[in-house]
């Protein structure tokens, strides 16, 4: 390895050719990894079943019960997964069978919208752990304006939109900073500004003179965000479905237009690509480092608005609801991509919304966590998925290919 | 083969240029210390209480003015402020003793000032032994981090590995009954998790931060899932193991102050004493860890020489991820008695965080991973002796101490140059 190469603060040659392995992830790995995921989170299902196994310790009196158990454990799970998820065909008419595909695209935008945030840091190279500390602070700069200022309708929604993405981009920009002017690990630079963030928030919910609802005691809550501040009804009042959902998919062509198409993602590519070339070409690659995670705070910060900008009541800090963290997972099965994020994010999103009805059945829900972790481990590492499958591994002209066809499809 | 040079501490001294800043940052303390506690701290009395009742040899409580301790403590540490001047203009690192010394001071004045007036004075026993045993989890981890980041992995999995200690160790030594059965358990649970990483980023070079977080994700996954599917359903049963008993030296247990806080642990603590200094010994004063670190700065240089990269990183990496699976063990059956969800909390990025702080050497990583300890505990005692102190900054403090760790305002921090880089051979 040249000394070069060693003298930037990136990530080196070797790991962003692994990055560009995971984001040119063909359709068929992915496919399979997604597959193989729900068919070991079904053992897992079959294996903890009560009902499975009974009828086994039963086997001899009555084979045919032990394995229609082992189906009717897995059907009872992910069908409840499905009803919960996508379509009610249990349900008496067709607002409420559509229900719960609302709700899964609900549950879908803010983990779309962090898992941009994230993806784009993937693309310039960095690995961004940081989304949960900018939801935060996001968090507590809508809440700020949700709760104490006093605008008309919309305008207000909109000022505490920008209060989050401000407030998250900043909390980007210290990691930024860090990273390219002091070479601190982005890594655990974000791990740390993650605590500091979330104790910064529980320090603002808890002062009377910040976030704390009126009349609040010992419990970090804040006051319920103000009606005209509210991300109102996108579908009438019979769905918890509200506009975030729109900011999602506006964020979702920002963010194509961005990396895709301007100047400024193209310079993002490239330090990804190659921060070396980079710098000779003449990018400022470490000015390019502040602008990406200010940006991908942004989109953050834009999950945080989602969150605090919904919710009906006061908010704690669970309000962030894990995303920052799951926005990770999506970020790096949906490659990167815009669209890749956005199917990755509803699936994800499908995940959630579907856990409370798979309770209802009897199946701990907790077993999507396990599909979920495995399906992005198959993804993001190859070998495994062509070890079990016995795929090829990409020789020179399959690269060759995969390049040509990146090339068409730009 | 001749006798192997190995280099003593960290860094070799040479890259080292002693700067002002840590000299600038106890000065600034110093004053903190001596206006807010001191010159305009709180009027009222302190009671440092040593001993507990129950201890054979009783220390007289110690009742004076807070805010004359606290000017008396500042001019200390004025002095010490002085000294390090000293050094510095001697061309000399400030040495680790002086700011030890003037850290344990620094929190005397801490702990009086949050104490002034309160009933209950000053509970030492209490805060120190809370302290180690809080912090036990945090160094073993630590400890892991060591042993795979000197060899050239990075182990972002540690909370994967604590978590599944943790889990493993209370099911393990419910169902059969022995808590030390449980401990190897998680142990040999946690290497398995570590094998997977070792094996994903040495042998197929998968990018080895992604890795780490995706088996978090795993181990979070999957222990959730057998806590609320499995476990949770017969908890008497599976997840009720209680802890090991403590185990007190005879003679050195009576010691004042010191006794109660070392000597009469449980086994997890004890190990941890052990560890540590066999951790620093093998890899600065053996050919085997000599052997380590060159793998982790210069992989190709160590191949040369004949070692073998690859089976030293795997081998690393998996003992290291044993003792994380202690530290695990360390959370359920050596403090709180049985497994709750996602238990582990982040003390594995924590641990992370800690490895960095004491700069991938075990003596400086535990002191570190102590203050961490101290926070946590600082936390909980701070709110009962003086209500309405703002225990979210508290909170933050390690994790801004790191922030400037590793920005390097407090000295250079360099890791162990091939960390994180896979290595291929040919």
């Amino acid at each position: 390895m040249s000394k070069k190469v060693k003298a930037l603060p990136a990530a080196d040659s070797q790991a962003n050719s692994v990055l560009r392995e995971i984001m040119a992830g063909d359709p068929v790995r992915i496919g399979l990894s997604i597959l193989l995921g729900f068919i070991i989170g079904g053992i897992f299902m079959i294996v903890f079943s009560e009902d499975v196994v009974d009828s086994w310790s039963n086997f001899g009196a009555d084979p045919n019960y032990a394995f229609s158990a082992v189906w009717w454990s897995i059907q009872d799970g992910y069908g409840a997964l499905f009803y919960g998820s996508i379509y009610n065909f249990n349900a008496d008419d067709f607002i409420s069978g559509i229900r719960p595909l609302t709700e899964t695209l609900r549950f879908a935008a803010p983990l779309i919208m962090a898992g941009l945030g994230v993806a784009l840091t993937f693309r310039v190279g960095l690995f961004n752990i940081g989304a949960t500390g900018q939801i935060m602070v996001g968090l507590a700069g809508a809440t700020f304006v949700s709760t104490r200022l006093e605008l008309p309708q919309i305008l207000h929604m909109l000022v505490a939109v920008l209060a989050a993405v401000l407030a998250a981009a900043v909390w980007g920009i210290i990691v930024g900073i860090l990273k390219a002017r002091f070479g601190a690990h982005e890594v655990i630079v974000t791990i740390m500004m993650n605590y500091v963030a979330t104790a910064l928030f529980t320090f603002f919910l808890r002062e009377p003179a910040f976030l704390l609802e009126a009349n609040g005691g010992g419990t970090p809550k804040s006051d319920k965000p103000a009606d005209t501040a509210r991300l109102g009804a996108l579908l009438g009042e019979s769905f918890n479905l509200h506009y975030g959902l729109i900011i999602a998919a506006l964020s979702v062509v920002a963010y194509w237009w961005l990396m895709e198409r301007s100047t400024f993602g193209f310079r993002f590519r490239m330090v990804g690509h190659n921060p070396t070339a980079a710098k000779a070409a003449g990018i400022k690659v470490e000015n390019t480092f502040i602008w990406a995670l200010a940006i991908s705070a942004g989109f953050s910060g834009l999950a945080a608005a989602n969150q605090g900008l919904s919710i009906s009541g006061g908010l704690t800090t669970s309000i962030e609801a894990g995303i920052g963290f799951d926005a990770i997972t999506v970020a790096l099965l949906g490659g990167s991509r815009a669209g890749g994020v956005v199917l990755a994010g509803l699936l994800f999103g499908a995940f959630k919304a579907g856990a409370s009805s798979m309770q209802v059945a009897g199946v701990s829900p907790e077993v999507l966590g396990v599909v979920k972790a495995l399906i992005v481990l198959f993804i993001a590492a190859p070998p495994i998925i062509r070890a079990i499958y016995r795929l090829p591994k990409p020789g020179p002209k399959m690269i060759e290919a995969m390049q040509k066809a990146e090339k068409v499809s730009k | 083969m001749s006798k192997v040079e190995v280099t003593p501490g960290l860094f070799s001294q040479a890259e080292v240029k002693p700067s002002l800043k840590a000299t600038i940052a106890m000065a600034l303390i110093s004053l903190v210390v001596l206006f807010s506690f001191g010159i305009f701290g709180k009027a009222g009395d302190v009671r440092f209480v040593w001993s507990e009742k129950r201890e054979v040899i009783q220390l007289p409580d110690l009742t004076v003015n807070s805010m004359l301790f606290c000017t008396v403590i500042a001019s200390l540490l004025i002095a010490l402020t002085l000294l390090s001047v000293v050094f510095n203009r001697m061309k000399k690192l400030t040495p680790i003793w002086l700011t030890c010394l003037f850290g344990f001071f620094a929190i005397m004045a801490l702990l009086a000032w949050l104490a002034t007036g309160a009933a209950q004075g000053v509970q030492m026993i209490f805060i120190l032994s809370n302290t180690i045993v809080l912090a036990i989890p945090l160094i073993l981890g630590g400890m892991a981090g060591i042993m795979s980041e000197r060899v050239g992995v990075v182990n972002i999995a540690i909370e994967g590995q604590l978590l599944t200690g943790a889990f493993v160790s209370s099911v393990v030594g419910t169902m059969t009954g022995n808590l030390y059965v449980g401990m190897v358990a998680a142990m040999v649970a946690a290497a398995l998790v570590s094998m997977v990483l070792a094996s994903l980023a040495i042998k197929y070079l998968v990018e080895q931060i992604i890795v780490g977080v995706l088996l978090n994700v795993l181990v979070i996954g999957i222990t959730n899932f057998l806590h609320s599917a499995w476990v949770d359903k017969d908890r008497v049963n599976l997840n009720f193991p209680g802890t090991f008993e403590k185990i007190p030296i005879p003679l050195l247990s009576d010691i004042p102050i010191v006794g109660q806080t070392l000597f009469d642990n449980r086994i997890t603590v004890y190990l941890m004493f052990l560890i540590v200094p066999t951790l620093w010994f093998i890899l600065f004063r053996t050919k085997l860890g000599l052997r380590a670190r060159a793998v982790g700065e210069h992989p190709l240089a160590a191949d040369t020489v004949g070692i073998n990269v690859a089976r030293t990183r795997f081998w690393w990496v998996t003992l290291g991820g044993m003792v994380a699976g202690l530290g695990g063990a360390a959370l359920t059956i050596g403090n709180v008695g049985s497994f709750g969800r996602e238990m582990s909390a982040g003390q594995g990025f924590i641990a992370l965080a800690v490895v960095i702080l004491g700069r991938w050497q075990p003596i400086y990583v535990t002191l570190g991973a102590l203050l961490f300890g101290f926070t946590i505990i600082l936390r909980v005692w701070a709110n009962q002796v003086s209500p309405g102190i703002p225990v979210d900054f508290i909170t933050m403090v390690p994790y801004l101490v790191t922030l400037i760790a590793v920005a390097g305002f407090a000295g250079k921090v360099r890791p162990p140059a091939a960390s994180g880089q896979p290595y291929v051979k040919g």
